[in-house]
């Protein structure tokens, strides 16, 4: 679609492509490789359905040992390789190429260990996040980070995302939750990073591999933490006349030293959007909706709904409703929770956006949404996790109308780069991709992209695993390698030398 | 023989760049107050970064911090407590430890060696709370990574990539951190008199309950009486600390004793106490300014006493357990005994061990940092060189091959 620019295809590994083939099934027997176009299809795009394109070749491996033998295989052809988790992708990131293997790990998906003891999974990355929350949810266990696709989507992939949810604030990201990964690099090494313990040793490989969107290994192996469910969880539903109001209270709240389970704002269209959808009897006449849910034990939570009332009432709230039953919490989750379907009921599509600000900035940022909506002539809704600045403006447009997704495109573009202008970054959770990957100078320059991209030299120098992804240029592992001298004087002369 | 002072990261660059063209590597240094740690590096020049010091930007309600790399600790800690927040991976003082004074270290010197402490096991180490850096990288080239908000993917996350190497991928010269509220009151629960396997279970029992524990730790006998002035002598203690709103804090005491009743008598240590028991196990007070290698093994919590038992056969060893049994304090009678020690944690389901203090003449021949497999050491070995490519910064200071 508009413009997007990727890799050119390699003309000699497409004329090979029937030999490739016969030897992906040597390697992955039985039915874990695809090549006729009809099967290939379904895999033709991820989560950001404007970008299709179909691959050279699905496989399926089964096996670490298979994973290895086809990166080793294409690493020493030249053969690009783009892996694929279950596609939720809202960026791109598991966008197939002309002439590359989609390597896709949905059947690496049993729970291979339930430690509680250490409190950790060790799974498949084909597992999906809601199903490591499920394999331990009877003995009263769950893992935190709760992607909004936390049904379909897999731990393999949020590890590549650095998977966020509702929940970052107080239990962090999924960088904060994996102890260890098993993983194979592009030349087929297998590599364990952590493990059960708490620190891993050496570089912070695990650090670097968590978000880097499957362009440096490919997970087959994760060991997360899992924690006990809290006692119980209430909420309070506040609405504002000001999405000022609503944010002065959101760090009114966190000045008092109190970290909510969750804390969520949605802004006038996104509030309507969702009661006219589900009825959950969100409060029509205000401007912001906060919903701020406290977990623990009932003690904390007598002592700070209270507490997070009387800040909301000083900020000038003007409804303000505290659950009284797990019912009455989860209707009050009922709206935002089904804020993306609300949004397409009401506009033949949506743009989903992602990025993230100092929340200080938040009517700022919403003031300048609302002027940038009238340039471009279309309405944006807009939900927020207020607790760590997350924002997901859902931009409304009419793929059918000639022109109409492209506007979208630029007027989503110009919102992140009213995020980054005031301190915030192109994307809080959904990754950078295809999607954002040209945005990416507006945050970083040349120099900053370059040790970025060295980075990716280390583990993969021929820029073979889903290239095309994250970086907006993409520049020789020899041409990075290359040293700018700066012969000179030898800086502060007169310091001591001794 | 030169020592850089650079009070700005402009300096820095420019001293990092007068090494490269030279070839003259450097040892980095904020307050040299981990220099003891880590294989000796084999540099003639030093570029110590104390004077690149101040905060530079503090909003509570934003929870976050930005401090030049030289900004101390104390200074740092000084200030969010002032605010009722806090550094929550609760980073570890050093100076005891090698018998020197408390309260030296830089924010920087925090990020290099990834420090934590007990909290770790709720909350994290410093690289779960680093959010953005700038640093000037081996190539004599300043870039950043990050923000300055929680929530970012924007790009690879090399601000966690400098956890943990111990200056020797780049010099960062600016950090901002997540910052969090401090708790308003504590109380750690004390049991008595449990062997080693009895206090591993206690803590799995505590740390899997919905109590919301934010230390567990187990004192043995020869420990228990070197931490919280002596308070705790005679008998081996295992202490689980809660934090949190007075009223929470008592529920979760009371339903925690509840469910531990049957591993007999229990103590209450209020706040004040309890500051101070947890400072002690934080720094290493039990075998603070002794002369004996210290080693640092982290494990799976439940693998940890059961390593030990095993090590008492082959070695003198005296340790305590932090972090549920996970994070193991091991004092050596005699010498390192380094082959012994890592088969033994191989054996019990694998880990790693660092040689936190010992002589040079050890720390020179020895491995310091656990030893990777060869796949994973020619990883890091490239990473260094992308970062490093002419091996100039702290040379030597993680491993002897390839230059690390």
């Amino acid at each position: 679609m508009s413009g997007l620019t990727m890799p050119p295809s390699d003309k000699a590994t497409l004329a090979r492509r029937a030999e490739i083939v016969a030897d992906m099934r040597s390697i992955v027997p039985g039915e874990g490789v695809v090549d006729a176009e009809r099967g290939m299809r379904v895999f033709e795009s991820d989560g950001l359905t404007a970008y299709r394109q179909l691959p050279m070749v699905v496989v399926l491996p089964e096996t670490t040992a298979q994973v290895a033998r086809i990166l080793k295989y294409c690493s020493d052809r030249n053969i690009k390789v783009v892996p694929r988790g279950s596609g939720t992708s809202l960026s791109g990131g598991a966008l197939p190429l002309e002439d590359a293997v989609l390597l896709v790990m949905s059947r690496f998906s049993r729970i291979l260990d339930i430690d509680y003891p250490n409190r950790v999974v060790v799974a498949q990355p084909g597992v999906t996040n809601l199903g490591i929350s499920i394999a331990v949810e009877q003995d009263g266990f769950y893992y935190a980070p709760d992607p909004s696709s936390q049904i379909a989507c897999s731990i393999g992939g949020n590890v590549a995302e650095n998977s966020g949810g509702v929940h970052c604030l107080k239990y962090g990201l999924t960088a904060n939750n994996v102890l260890g990964i098993e993983m194979v690099l592009m030349n087929g090494e297998i590599v364990r990073l952590g493990g059960k313990h708490l620190d891993a040793e050496g570089y912070d490989l695990l650090g670097v591999m968590t978000g880097s969107e499957g362009l440096l290994g490919v997970v087959t192996e994760v060991t997360v933490r899992i924690l006990k469910k809290p006692d119980m969880a209430r909420a309070l539903l506040v609405g504002f006349p000001s999405s000022e109001q609503g944010g002065q209270c959101v760090a009114d709240i966190i000045a008092a030293g109190i970290i909510p389970g969750g804390m969520e704002m949605m802004d006038r269209p996104a509030i309507h959007a969702a009661e006219a959808f589900v009825q959950a009897g969100y409060p029509l006449d205000v401007e912001a909706l906060l919903i701020v849910e406290l977990d623990g034990c009932g003690a904390e939570l007598d002592h700070l709904i209270g507490r997070v009332e009387e800040i909301a009432l000083k900020n000038g709230s003007v409804t303000c409703r505290i659950s009284q039953s797990e019912e009455e919490r989860l209707n009050f989750w009922l709206g935002r929770k089904a804020a993306f379907p609300a949004v397409g009921r009401i506009s033949p599509d949506y743009y989903c956006m992602d990025g993230t600000i100092p929340r200080k900035e938040l009517p700022r940022v919403l003031h300048g949404m609302r002027q940038l909506s009238e340039e471009y002539g279309l309405r944006v809704a807009n939900v927020f996790h207020a607790g760590d600045g997350n924002l997901h403006p859902l931009i409304l447009y009419d793929a059918n109308i000639p022109g109409e997704l492209d506007k979208a495109e630029a007027f989503g573009a110009d919102i992140l780069r009213l995020c980054v202008k005031v301190g915030g970054v192109l994307t809080g959770e959904h990754g950078v991709g295809v999607e954002k990957r040209d945005l990416m100078g507006e945050m970083f320059n040349q120099t900053d992209l370059d040790q970025q991209m060295r980075v990716k030299c280390a583990f993969d120098p021929g820029h073979l695993l889903n290239p095309g992804k994250v970086f907006p240029q993409l520049r020789r592992c020899a041409e990075l390698g290359r040293m700018h001298i700066h012969r000179g004087r030898m800086p502060f002369p007169d310091i001591p030398r001794f | 023989m030169t020592i850089f002072t650079p009070s700005s990261s402009e300096e820095v660059l420019s001293a990092v760049q007068w090494a490269l063209s030279a070839e003259e590597p450097l040892e980095i240094l904020g307050h040299g107050s981990k220099r003891g740690i880590g294989r000796p590096v084999q540099a003639a020049h030093t570029l110590d970064l104390s004077g690149v010091s101040g905060v530079t930007l503090y909003e509570p309600e934003e929870l976050v911090l930005s401090a030049k790399a030289g900004t101390p600790v104390a200074e740092i800690e000084k200030l969010l407590d002032d605010n009722r927040q806090q550094l929550a991976f609760e980073p570890m003082d050093h100076g005891p430890l090698f018998g020197k004074e408390p309260g030296r270290g830089t924010i920087g010197g925090v990020l290099a060696a990834n420090i934590s402490g007990p909290r770790r096991i709720k909350a994290g180490a410093a690289r779960d709370h680093i959010l953005g850096i700038h640093a000037v990288s081996g190539r004599g080239e300043a870039f950043k990574s990050g923000g300055r908000v929680v929530k970012n993917v924007t790009g690879y996350d090399l601000s966690k990539t400098m956890a943990g190497s111990w200056g020797t991928l780049a010099v960062v010269t600016d950090l901002t951190f997540k910052v969090l509220p401090a708790a308003e009151t504590e109380t750690t629960l004390v049991l008595h008199n449990l062997t080693d396997d009895q206090a591993a279970n206690v803590m799995a029992h505590a740390m899997g309950s919905s109590a919301e524990v934010s230390g567990a730790a187990h004192l043995p006998v020869l420990v228990s009486g070197k931490v919280a002035g002596g308070t705790l002598s005679g008998q081996a203690a295992t202490v689980l600390r809660m934090e949190g709103v007075a009223p929470s804090v008592a529920w979760r005491i009371a339903h925690l004793k509840d469910l531990l009743k049957a591993a007999g008598e229990m103590q209450e240590i209020g706040a004040e106490g309890s500051r101070a028991l947890w400072r002690d196990i934080r720094d290493c007070a039990p075998f603070a300014g002794g002369k004996k290698p210290v080693w640092r093994v982290s494990m799976a919590p439940s693998q940890g006493h059961r390593m030990i038992d095993a090590l008492r056969r082959e070695a003198g060893v005296n340790a305590f357990y932090d972090w549920q049994g996970g994070l193991i304090w091991l004092e050596m009678a005699a010498g390192p005994e380094a082959v012994a020690l890592r088969a033994m944690i191989r054996r019990f389901g694998g880990g790693h061990a660092t040689l936190i203090r010992a002589g040079e003449p050890e720390r020179a021949s020895l491995d310091v940092f656990e030893p990777q497999p060869p796949a994973l050491a020619a990883l890091s070995a490239r990473l260094k060189a992308e970062f490093d490519p002419k091996g100039i910064l702290n040379p030597g200071r993680m491993s002897s091959v390839p230059a690390i």
